[in-house]
């Protein structure tokens, strides 16, 4: 049909994913959530047309300007269910989805809660910061209880969100937290939690430089700080392998989000259970079946007969 | 009323009549809509026309309820000013419906319930003991429950009613129950069928017959036909959240879609619902969400993206009655505006509404091209009178009812979604870009390609597309048909389900030697161009509707009129009492114009 033929090269680069200089300010966390995303994507050899990267409002929700691919910048906190709604009618696709903390875990809470349910095939990065860079220093629902901001001048009052704890209540199927610093984890991260099939999330501690400078130090080596990763089970059965943390347990995920901060970092769960798309493909195949797989002139034909 | 004198004569004249309005009025669990159903299907098989009208209570079970049906051999248009037959089950029922009845009508009761006053002389009244008989005709611990099915026989005698096709409604309507809820059902029907009726009421009634018409006609509901309408213009996706009532389209949907390869989500709520319906038009499809008026409110910052990012999209909006939770299960006008102007900034869209449930369907397919070809939100706003009222019309033609297609054609590298020069079109994920470089779509202001950019001019010359777009629709409409003379006195303006009352006014006030005609908009914004002309040719145009007068005297679609025409010939009648117009009130409404 179409005369227009394609120059892009075949193999996908991060040269090829790369858009827009990000409007990041200089030392942001967020440089290294997008460098191994690019690092991920390049490892995977996703058809470059199938991508598709969707985030809401904040610092971070920027992020599809910053790659190359099919993307959507969508209102504040809703960003999981508009990506519902492109996963569930395109499996051809691989929909990402990207954020802050704000976004995630406060305008947009009731839908990160609802899409873990549904476990839409999909993956979502929160890039937390623990404060609202866009806005300029606001108390975000992360914020530590004593952080000082604009909004909290004396210190904030709000017991803060855990969101591995969130996340395991609400039935996420794939939950991992990793540091902004460690570029080697997160890349690991993303690409565990691109392969599983269902709702990934992937909270990335992103420090943000200008607002909560050092937010995150005692999570980073270079910074005198601790980086401890989950002793994954091996299931080797060895006597040392008993103490290791069991991914399947939700009990054992809570244990870990109750660990002092900075605790670990790793995948705290992951559950192979029915996606959304599946569980929807099936009700389509069932449907079509006792339907006798009717066209859907015919099917409306033998309803307005049923009418008559 | 005068209004009276011309039904009575038509009743009471002979045993053939044109038109009865008969009102069941018990409670919700008395399945009195069944019998409602029944009745409304026969007459659509029977080339009557029917419409019917129904109250439910915001309950969950129980209740006062009441099922209207109004069946005639001529064009039926409204629902019935007053019942010529009041069938009360209870005496809260008798108490609160005589005043619908009018003089010289009947009064069926259940005197195990009723005890009516009978030296009214105004209406004859019947007393058959309903539930006792019922009890006694189907035996065993059944209680009362049949007595519908009762009260169904005894009307089929007394209307002589098509026994045979009536009881092919009722098995077609049982056959999937148990084999004794069928017979039950049966006992009951005979029983109310050989039911005599004695003295008082010696005469039966029945239709003349009505003009046959060609080919099949169906019976269903506002809500079912809007649902067949979306299905048949290609709708395969849809995310909403339960608020009555819009349910039943959404529940509809969901159990169709997957056997149309398609799939409806329940979303957590009203933001997310279109939030996931924006995502299946991201990617490409026709999509649909809806709701009632307070969803549609908590639908509007989406609302607003949607229209920025133009992106094709069917909302549907059954009004209700009031602010707030107000009457959930009450008719009511009163979201033109918000319909419109809701969300912020300046995002101009679509608004359609449908005038009876024939057009629902119409309206849903009309709805669904508009989105496509102008890449825009489209609202319809219907309402909970057509919601769940049914009627009979001609079997739509499905020919050229095509599955839907994706289009992820390669796209150029002078691909712009967002020409200043023609339509928007873009570029669903999926689709390959011969450079390379891919589409974001976004909320904020963009350029021609979707680069954000908040140049001043750009933002001047992006909103004038945004406008003119649906402006270019409006052009392409075509013009208002006048139902009456071209010129006259009174020109009565309406839109949405007001279409039957207004026009049955119009009727009534010609016989009458008024001069009265009148104009309907289906689509309301744009509204179609020339309507000035029309007003020109009339003393006075009476914009008809059922929304609040507001601060300044005049309804929702009467502002915008005169804020466009800046005519003083346009009034404004308005009402919000939860029930839709009585011709009477709009003969009042032009009598004190």
């Amino acid at each position: 049909m179409s005369s227009v033929t394609q120059n892009e090269p075949e193999k996908l680069t991060k040269k090829a994913l790369k858009a827009d200089h990000p409007t990041w300010c200089p030392g942001c966390g967020d440089f290294t959530v997008l460098a191994c995303f690019f690092k991920v994507l390049e490892e995977l050899q996703i058809p470059h047309e199938n991508i598709c990267t969707i985030a809401g409002i904040g610092c971070s929700s920027r992020f599809p300007y910053f790659v190359n691919s099919h993307g959507l910048h969508f209102i504040h906190g809703r960003a999981l269910p508009l990506a519902t709604g492109v996963s569930l009618s395109r499996p051809d696709l691989h929909v990402f989805a990207f954020g802050g903390d704000g976004d995630g875990f406060s305008i947009g809470g009731n839908h990160l809660e609802h899409c873990a349910r549904k476990n839409p095939n999909l993956t979502y990065v929160i890039m937390d910061n623990f404060v609202y860079g866009l806005t300029k220093k606001q108390t975000s629902p992360t914020s530590p209880i004593g952080f000082q901001s604009k909004t909290d001048p004396n210190g904030a009052m709000d017991m803060p969100v855990n969101p591995m704890k969130k996340l395991v209540a609400s039935g996420a199927s794939f939950i991992a937290r990793t540091h902004s610093n460690q570029v080697k984890h997160m890349t690991e991260m993303f690409s565990r939690a691109i392969k599983h099939k269902g709702f990934s999330v992937i909270e990335v501690l992103s420090e943000c430089t200008m607002f909560y400078k050092g937010a995150f130090d005692d999570g980073n080596p270079r910074k005198g700080g601790t980086f401890e990763i989950i002793d994954e089970k091996t299931g080797d059965g060895s006597d040392e392998d008993m103490e290791r943390h069991d991914i399947s347990s939700e009990t054992e995920a809570y244990a870990l989000a109750d660990l002092q901060y900075p605790g670990k970092f790793g995948v705290f769960y992951k559950k192979e259970r029915a996606s959304k798309n599946d569980l929807e493909q099936n009700l389509i195949k069932s449907g079509q079946e006792k339907s006798g797989d009717l066209d859907a002139k015919k099917l409306i034909a033998a309803r307005f007969k049923a009418m008559r | 009323m005068s209004l009276l004198a011309e039904k009575s004569a038509s009743a009471n004249g002979s045993n053939d009549i044109k038109d009865a309005v008969i009102r069941l009025a018990g409670n919700s669990q008395d399945g009195i809509q069944t019998v409602g159903g029944f009745l409304a299907r026969l007459a659509g098989r029977s080339a009557q026309e029917v419409m019917t009208y129904m109250t439910i209570p915001s309950t969950i079970s129980g209740g006062a309820s009441i099922f209207q049906v109004r069946i005639g051999s001529g064009e039926v248009l409204s629902p019935g000013d007053e019942a010529d037959f009041l069938i009360a089950f209870y005496q809260d029922s008798y108490e609160n419906h005589l005043s619908s009845l009018r003089e010289g009508g009947v009064c069926l009761y259940d005197s195990d319930h009723v005890e009516p006053d009978t030296s009214d002389k105004r209406f004859t009244f019947v007393g058959v003991p309903m539930t006792s008989t019922t009890v006694e005709a189907i035996g065993g611990s059944a209680r009362d429950r049949g007595k519908n099915i009762f009260v169904l026989g005894l009307l089929t005698k007394l209307f002589e009613l098509e026994r045979n096709k009536l009881v092919k409604i009722i098995e077609s309507q049982f056959k999937r129950k148990h084999e004794s809820v069928l017979r039950n059902a049966m006992l009951a029907f005979d029983s109310g069928y050989a039911y005599e009726t004695g003295d008082v009421l010696s005469q039966s009634y029945a239709f003349e017959p009505g003009e046959a018409v060609e080919g099949n006609r169906i019976t269903t509901d506002g809500n079912t036909a809007l649902t067949y309408g979306l299905l048949a213009a290609g709708v395969r996706y849809g995310a909403g959240y339960p608020i009555t009532p819009w349910s039943s389209i959404m529940e509809t949907l969901r159990t169709e879609l997957p056997k149309y390869g398609g799939t409806f989500i329940q979303s957590e709520d009203e933001l997310a619902a279109i939030s996931s319906a924006i995502g299946f038009a991201y990617a490409g499809h026709i999509a649909v969400t809806g709701s009632s008026g307070p969803g549609l409110s908590l639908k509007m910052e989406a609302l607003g993206y949607a229209c920025m990012a133009e992106l094709p999209l069917v909302i549907v909006n059954v009004q209700r009655g009031g602010p707030s939770t107000g009457l959930p299960t009450s008719v009511e006008q009163s979201d033109l505006m918000q319909a419109i102007y809701g969300s912020h900034g300046d995002s101009p869209r679509v608004i359609l509404a449908p005038k009876d449930v024939e057009d629902c369907y119409y309206i849903a397919i009309e709805a669904c091209r508009i989105a496509k070809k102008y890449s825009t939100p489209v609202i319809i706003l219907t309402d909970q009178s057509l919601s769940s009222r049914i009627e009979a019309f001609p079997e739509p033609d499905i020919s050229d009812v095509k599955e839907p297609t994706l289009d992820l054609q390669m796209q150029p590298s002078e691909f712009r979604p967002y020409p200043l020069d023609s339509q928007t079109k873009h570029a669903p994920p999926g689709t390959k870009m011969a450079e390379g470089k891919y589409p974001v779509v976004t909320g904020l202001e963009h350029d021609e390609w979707g680069h954000p950019s908040s140049n001043p001019e750009l933002h001047q010359e992006m909103t004038n597309r945004r406008r003119d777009k649906i402006k270019q629709l409006a052009s392409s409409l075509s013009k208002l048909e006048i139902y009456g003379e071209n010129e006259g006195d009174v020109l009565l303006i309406g839109w949405g389900s007001t279409w039957g009352p207004i026009r049955e006014a119009v009727d009534y006030a010609k016989r009458n030697n008024q001069k009265v005609s009148s104009i309907h908009l289906r689509h309301i914004h744009p509204m179609p161009n020339g309507i000035d002309e029309i007003i020109e040719n009339f003393n006075k145009a009476i914009v008809v509707e059922m929304n609040d007068e507001g601060l300044y005297g005049y309804g929702q679609l009467a502002t915008l009129l005169r804020a466009r025409y800046s005519n003083p010939k346009i009034l404004s009648l308005t009402k919000t009492n939860g029930l839709g117009f009585k011709i009477s009130e709009i003969l009042e409404g032009i009598k004190n114009a």
